[in-house]
């Protein structure tokens, strides 16, 4: 069972409207995968789901062969292995960027200070943001503040990272710093699913490109694929309007 | 009033003082007792399921709709009737401080409520169980914004220490009392001299809080009003 | 529980004198803070004292115990030869007081009130007298209903310590005849419920108050 992440049939309803219906793919070690698709097609609510910051309604998932949906699951043991990046970053507001990064080692991984400190640094450092230890979330840019929110799940270290548009609330300057990182982990070998609008970011580092599209996935492939030559129209009509958006060819 | 009552009062000052060392006590007392109770309603009201959070909103309506007074006589008379002796100093502390209680779990919703879901879902998602979440991540940012409609609480309740004077708390308006008692023309300043002191208490708490306030300031947790 | 009903007329006496008195020291409250208010926000230049003394005023009434205050005017002031009924002296206290209170509301509620339009009135040739009477004051108003509505309930509540003075209010009455017949606990717990239920009457008809008179557009400032 080579499978780090397998999905199978995962649904989502909220009221009348089925968010999810019936997705399913897997993950393999080291792979990075980008979902993208239109806005409001269930792309954020398919990672909540995986790590079930929302609960599905139907459907399993497995990180490497525990079933994460199991109802008897040490449900928060197994987020601490899933690393979690938001669109909107989540740090904590009343916490410096290395207690940040710190909190999850000291209060849910019930490490020493002294070592929880030395990896918080090595963390900040690895993004970038050595100098930035003592600064409160306010006092950083937003593209220094999804750094530190990477930071903070890579010291967890997860078996793998979900990022959920973590770029979609950065001014356009500011996109760059953080997708050199996230490009960066990927060389490293990080396992990843990314939820993006970055098509340059899945083009060049994506293994795989999911295109989702109401709740279902249309359409899967590497990017040379998907990108060249999509097997379904909605695919090729997506891509077109994201180019014309964006201003970059597919 | 002459000069001579200013003079009079003057040198019961430090029977005045140690009334006032009362309403400290019972101020003390009433804070502690309101935080640990409203805090615990708070987060009753957020996080607990429907019926119980219900049950904490009718708390809070009960204790914030009867008066001070009746409370305090609710407290001192009740406990006698189960023949259960309490004296007017802990009945006071109990009366004030379970109505302190309910303005204060408002404060702390309000704020619990302030922070975004954002900070519980970034907690979670880094395992983090529900309680050390609320103990790591909301609490210590709702405790902050909490600082401004408390130092307004402290304000409200240091002077409604005055009504345990209703239940016989020798507190220093039955001081002041005692000394009109035996000379009715030092009314007018004993009760002068009682708001003065007042005055600087309200002052020196209001001031207190601001300070504490400034030395847990964090940039970007401001109060947002 | 041994609760009898021939004490029912002397506690609905009680109660009228409760509501008479919240009533009429809100009234007064309510006069009195406006023009601390106006005081507060537009007493500038030559009448920069008016705004200190009013500044001065509003500390001293929010900073003291309101059973202070009674005190003073109840007790102290007989001694330079001025004397109130007891009913008076509450309702001065009390009117004295919310004033103080109200003016902090009233005041917050006309620097809500958006710099345009004044500047809009006075382009219209308005006085500034006119502008604030007839532009600022009947927005600022309804902005302060809400504070206002709690601080109604605040002296409703609050109005119980005139007891202490000897007036015969629900609480007074609920005393005395608790007194004699030695039932605290039923009193007082029927006073509650007495309470309890004004209160709730209060607030829902001050709720119909505040939709009647909303205008669209125009956003409340309470500070709960």
């Amino acid at each position: 069972m080579g499978q780090l992440l397998v999905v199978e049939g995962v649904c989502k309803r909220y009221g009348a409207e089925e968010v999810l219906c019936g997705v399913s793919f897997s993950l393999e070690k080291g792979e990075t995968k980008v979902i993208i698709g239109p806005s409001g097609t269930g792309k954020s609510t398919l990672l909540r789901c995986i790590n079930r910051l929302t609960e599905p309604d139907r459907g399993r998932v497995w990180l490497e062969g525990m079933e994460v949906t199991a109802p008897h699951a040490n449900i928060n043991k197994i987020r601490s292995q899933i690393g979690f990046v938001f669109q909107d970053f989540n740090l904590f507001t009343h916490l410096t960027a290395l207690d940040n990064v710190r909190l999850g080692l000291l209060k849910v991984k019930k490490m020493g200070r002294k070592e929880a400190t030395e990896r918080a640094q090595a963390e900040l450092a690895r993004v970038g943001l050595a100098g930035k230890a003592d600064a409160y979330p306010a006092q950083l840019s937003g593209g220094q503040q999804q750094r530190v929110s990477i930071a903070r799940a890579l010291a967890m270290d997860p078996k793998l990272i979900l990022f959920d548009e973590p770029t979609s609330a950065l001014d356009p300057e500011l996109i760059g710093e953080v997708l050199g990182v996230m490009v960066k982990l990927a060389h490293e070998g990080m396992t990843m699913l990314v939820v993006t609008h970055e098509m340059g970011f899945a083009r060049s580092v994506a293994d795989e490109i999911v295109f989702m599209e109401r709740g279902v996935i249309v359409e899967q492939g590497p990017p040379e694929k998907l990108f060249r030559a999509p097997a379904h129209p909605r695919t090729a009509e997506f891509l077109r309007k994201i180019s014309e958006l964006y201003g970059e060819a597919a | 009033m002459t000069v001579e009552s200013w003079i009079q009062v003057w040198y019961a000052l430090p029977v005045l003082l140690r009334g006032l060392l009362v309403n400290l006590e019972l101020l003390l007392g009433l804070l502690a007792l309101g935080l640990v109770v409203g805090m615990a309603v708070a987060l009753v009201e957020v996080y607990a399921p429907r019926p119980v959070a219900a049950a904490a909103v009718a708390y809070e309506w009960f204790f914030r709709g009867v008066p001070e007074l009746v409370l305090l006589f609710l407290f001192y008379f009740g406990p006698d009737q189960f023949g259960v002796q309490i004296s007017a100093f802990t009945a006071a502390v109990l009366a004030l401080g379970f109505r302190s209680s309910a303005y204060q779990s408002q404060i702390f919703r309000g704020a619990i409520q302030a922070i975004p879901a954002g900070q519980m879902l970034a907690a979670r998602s880094l395992g983090m169980g529900r309680l050390r979440a609320i103990w790591h991540v909301v609490l210590p940012q709702a405790l902050r914004l909490s600082l401004a409609g408390w130092s307004n609480e402290f304000s409200s309740v240091l002077k409604d220490t005055t009504l345990a004077y209703g239940i016989g708390v020798v507190e220093v308006m039955r001081q002041a009392r005692y000394l009109t008692a035996r000379n009715f023309r030092l009314a007018l300043p004993a009760f002068i001299a009682v708001a003065f002191l007042f005055l600087i208490l309200t002052y020196l708490g209001n001031w207190t809080i601001g300070l504490v306030e400034r030395r847990l300031r964090i940039p970007g947790l401001e109060v947002r009003r | 529980m041994g609760l009898d009903w021939a004490w029912l007329p002397q506690l609905a006496h009680g109660l009228k004198i409760t509501m008479e008195l919240t009533a009429a020291c809100m009234a007064m409250g309510a006069a009195l803070g406006i023009v601390l208010a106006l005081l507060r926000v537009y007493a500038r230049g030559p009448f920069l004292p008016l705004f200190w003394l009013a500044s001065a005023y509003v500390q001293f009434f929010r900073g003291t115990p309101l059973l202070v205050q009674l005190m003073i005017i109840h007790f102290g002031l007989p001694s330079v030869g001025i004397r109130f009924t007891p009913f008076l002296s509450g309702l001065i206290a009390m009117g004295l007081n919310t004033a103080a209170y109200q003016a902090e509301y009233f005041r917050g509620a006309i620097q809500a009130v958006k710099a345009g339009q004044m500047l809009a009135a006075r382009s219209l040739g308005m006085t500034r007298v006119a502008a604030i009477r007839h532009v600022v004051l009947p927005q600022a108003l309804r902005l302060a209903l809400p504070p206002w509505s709690n601080e109604l309930i605040y002296m409703l509540k609050y109005s119980t310590i005139v007891y202490m003075i000897g007036v015969m209010d629900l609480m007074g009455v609920a005393r005395t005849i608790a007194a004699r017949n030695f039932r605290f606990l039923e009193l007082f717990s029927l006073a509650a419920v007495i309470y309890l239920g004004i209160v709730l009457l209060l607030t829902f008809a001050l709720r119909w108050v505040e939709r009647r008179i909303r205008v669209p557009g125009l956003g409340s400032a309470g500070r709960g």
